[in-house]
């Protein structure tokens, strides 16, 4: 019981930056553009919040400009996947593929100009945690949930709110998801099908970024290539394991930080000792080819996905 | 004729575009191209022109790291050619690995068949995990793309698994070493090279190349596989079996990454590694494919100078250009032809500015 108690605060702060890139990866998808650059974007993101951070540290708000820089970089990097998928009509998985490439490339290049080595400078406390008055002193759940958490893993819960309300219950999302599913038709109706695509792709690559800055904040102690270490991807799962539903993608991302957590103190709990890490690592990645057997043949995912928009085609 | 034209063209001008972005990010942080260029040459020729020295050591090591790539970028332009996307050669190569590890160390046999047994060892573990997003594909309709990419950190984690497990690895870095009767490496090649790396492991490759070109372009069983990727359900119509050709080319498409796992594991190195993280063959595999535009010839070429790049990269590290430009540089490469419609439409358009007196000339 008590390693649950220490397990679970633990495995908020892994599944945070994975529901919030995996949100990112929703809006995107729902517009009708495939995004696998996720992973690109987190790095970004995260080389660029470190690196504010570092540069404006003892000021006791460094990391949260380290954030919003994290974003606002984030975004631009994505602009190269919106205009190479929509604008020149790029095959969308290689042009996501070509800005993983780049990722790596751009921010440890970038490293050796400002830091004169692979990674950024080491930080010194990153994002802080807070706890919430009166709620933390609550039994058990004040421990929880309440007591030394990252600000993050709070907007991650109002994020699926959010996209929750944006997607489903505003004309906005309506029209966000009529270009994902039937492009044709959401434009006979009046909607800029280009406009719809961008903003979803931009507002992934804000979401990526936010995650990429929470994980290297919250996780590391600087930026180094392997600081997002497969996280972006992990998010892509937990989109098609949370079925492109924004409540679906939080218990995935739960479930997957959970797992991530697991194998921290698998060594701890008697019955997993003998199950090797390395299977506890692949877990996520099985699951979701399971998954996708499982969901085939209904449609979960939206339909047009991945296609290229002809505006001429029937 | 302008559609091979345009085949040229298109890779031609994204590297040139390639080139100049990344000489432009290196002046515009206060590098030298020219260094780099330097560097590129130097790998290539092992001619280091300002300080006149020659030194093959580059030479062979510009070909060993050009060789694995050939096979990851003829992986994924085999399926490329059926129309899937294999963004599994990653995983493909590190089964392949896995495999050429277990024979070389379990089994026993005189010096050359030992290594061919390696060699097929590894092409059938990589056509295995091949076949797996192939049968999702044909079975369920489940995206090779996705399902690639998580069954390459499957493999990763496996292979790490392995190396401490099946192999027991004492530093838990990296198994113990091979017998010579499994290895591809050859005193012979390694002293003409001044002590590179060099090994026979580019005959496999070059047969690969050889059989891809054959597949592909000579053989019935290849026409069927380009009819599914042209247009599946024409092929369907024609009475071809879609189902069984998008298996069997995510097949051949592992078997090629597989042997590439050999190629490294038993010639470039000569044990089994556990890795932090995945090496980026396969995404090197997919920049090769894209730009030899899915064919032999064009991977081949292609391969050499991603090649070049990756050789080049300790250099440019040594001369303080960061070695991360090589991957600017690749992959502005990769966007540049996923761009491809951009770029066609611009050349349409400089063309049609051209004066029509030139038309008239080539008529008279």
């Amino acid at each position: 019981m008590n390693l649950l108690l220490t397990m679970i605060p633990i495995a908020l702060v892994y599944a945070t930056p994975l529901v919030i890139a995996a949100l990112g990866g929703l809006y995107s998808e729902r517009s009708g553009i495939v995004n696998i650059a996720l992973e690109g974007i987190m790095m970004v993101g995260a080389f660029t919040a470190a690196s504010v951070t570092v540069v404006l540290e003892p000021n006791p708000l460094a990391a949260y400009f380290g954030i919003l820089a994290g974003v606002l970089a984030g975004v631009v990097f994505s602009l190269l996947h919106a205009f190479a998928s929509i604008n020149l009509k790029a095959d969308q998985v290689v042009s996501g593929t070509a800005l993983n490439i780049l990722a790596g490339g751009v921010t440890v290049y970038l490293c050796q100009i400002f830091f004169d080595q692979q990674r950024t400078n080491a930080f010194t406390t990153g994002l802080a945690k807070i706890s919430l008055p009166g709620l933390a002193d609550l039994p058990v759940l004040g421990v929880l949930l309440f007591k030394d958490v990252y600000p993050t893993s709070y907007a991650a819960i109002l994020l699926v709110l959010l996209t929750w309300f944006i997607v489903y219950q505003t004309p906005f999302g309506l029209r966000l998801r009529a270009c994902g599913e039937n492009p044709q038709a959401a434009a006979s109706m009046g909607i800029s099908v280009l406009g719809m695509r961008y903003t979803g792709v931009l507002i992934s690559g804000a979401l990526a970024g936010l995650a990429g800055a929470t994980m290297v904040l919250t996780q590391d102690i600087q930026y180094t290539l392997g600081s997002v270490h497969g996280a972006g991807f992990i998010a892509l799962a937990c989109l098609i394991f949370g079925k492109w539903n924004p409540f679906g993608v939080l218990g995935a991302g739960l479930f997957f930080g959970f797992s991530q957590a697991l194998s921290i103190y698998a060594g701890d709990i008697p019955f997993l000792q003998a199950v090797p890490l390395d299977f506890f690592y692949m877990l996520p990645y099985i699951l979701t080819v399971i998954a996708l057997v499982v969901f085939s043949g209904k449609s979960v995912g939206p339909k047009a996905a991945g296609e290229l928009y002809d505006a001429g085609k029937r | 004729m302008a559609k091979s034209r345009s085949a040229l063209v298109v890779p031609s001008i994204a590297i040139l575009l390639g080139f100049a972005l990344g000489a432009a990010v290196l002046l515009a942080t206060g590098r030298s191209p020219i260094d780099m260029f330097y560097a590129m040459l130097q790998s290539v020729s092992g001619k280091n022109l300002r300080a006149d020295t020659f030194n093959p050591r580059y030479i062979g090591e510009f070909i060993v790291q050009s060789m694995p790539i050939m096979l990851t970028g003829l992986s994924v332009g085999f399926a490329f050619r059926t129309g899937l996307f294999n963004i599994g050669a990653e995983g493909q190569l590190m089964v392949g690995s896995i495999a050429a590890v277990a024979v070389g160390l379990w089994v026993q046999a005189p010096p050359v068949i030992h290594v061919l047994l390696v060699l097929l060892a590894a092409m059938l573990a990589g056509g295995l995990w091949g076949a797996i997003p192939g049968f999702l594909k044909a079975r369920f309709n489940v995206h090779e793309v996705v399902v690639t990419i998580m069954l390459n950190y499957v493999a990763l984690y496996l292979n790490n698994w392995a190396i401490v497990s099946i192999f027991k690895s004492v530093d838990r870095i990296k198994t113990e070493v091979i017998p010579a009767t499994a290895l591809l490496k050859s005193s012979a090649l390694a002293a003409l090279t001044n002590g590179s790396r060099l090994n026979w492991g580019f005959v496999p490759v070059l047969l690969s190349i050889l059989v891809y070109w054959f597949l592909i372009e000579k053989t019935t069983f290849g026409y069927s596989l380009r009819a599914v990727g042209f247009n599946k359900d024409g092929a369907l119509y024609a009475g071809m079996k879609v189902n069984r050709s998008i298996v069997s080319s995510m097949i051949i498409a592992g078997v090629f990454a597989g042997l590439a796992g050999a190629v490294i594991t038993v010639g470039t190195f000569s044990f089994g590694r556990a890795l932090p993280a995945a090496e980026g063959y396969g995404f090197d595999g997919i920049a090769v494919a894209l730009v030899g535009g899915n064919a032999a010839i064009g991977v081949f070429l292609s391969g050499l100078l991603f090649g070049m790049l990756k050789a080049a990269q300790p250099l440019m590290q040594s001369q303080g250009i960061p070695k991360d430009i090589a991957s600017i540089i690749q992959a502005s490469i990769v966007l540049f032809i996923a761009m491809k419609y951009g770029i066609e439409y611009l050349m349409k358009k400089i063309r049609m500015r051209k004066p029509p007196v030139a038309v008239e000339e080539v008529e008279s």
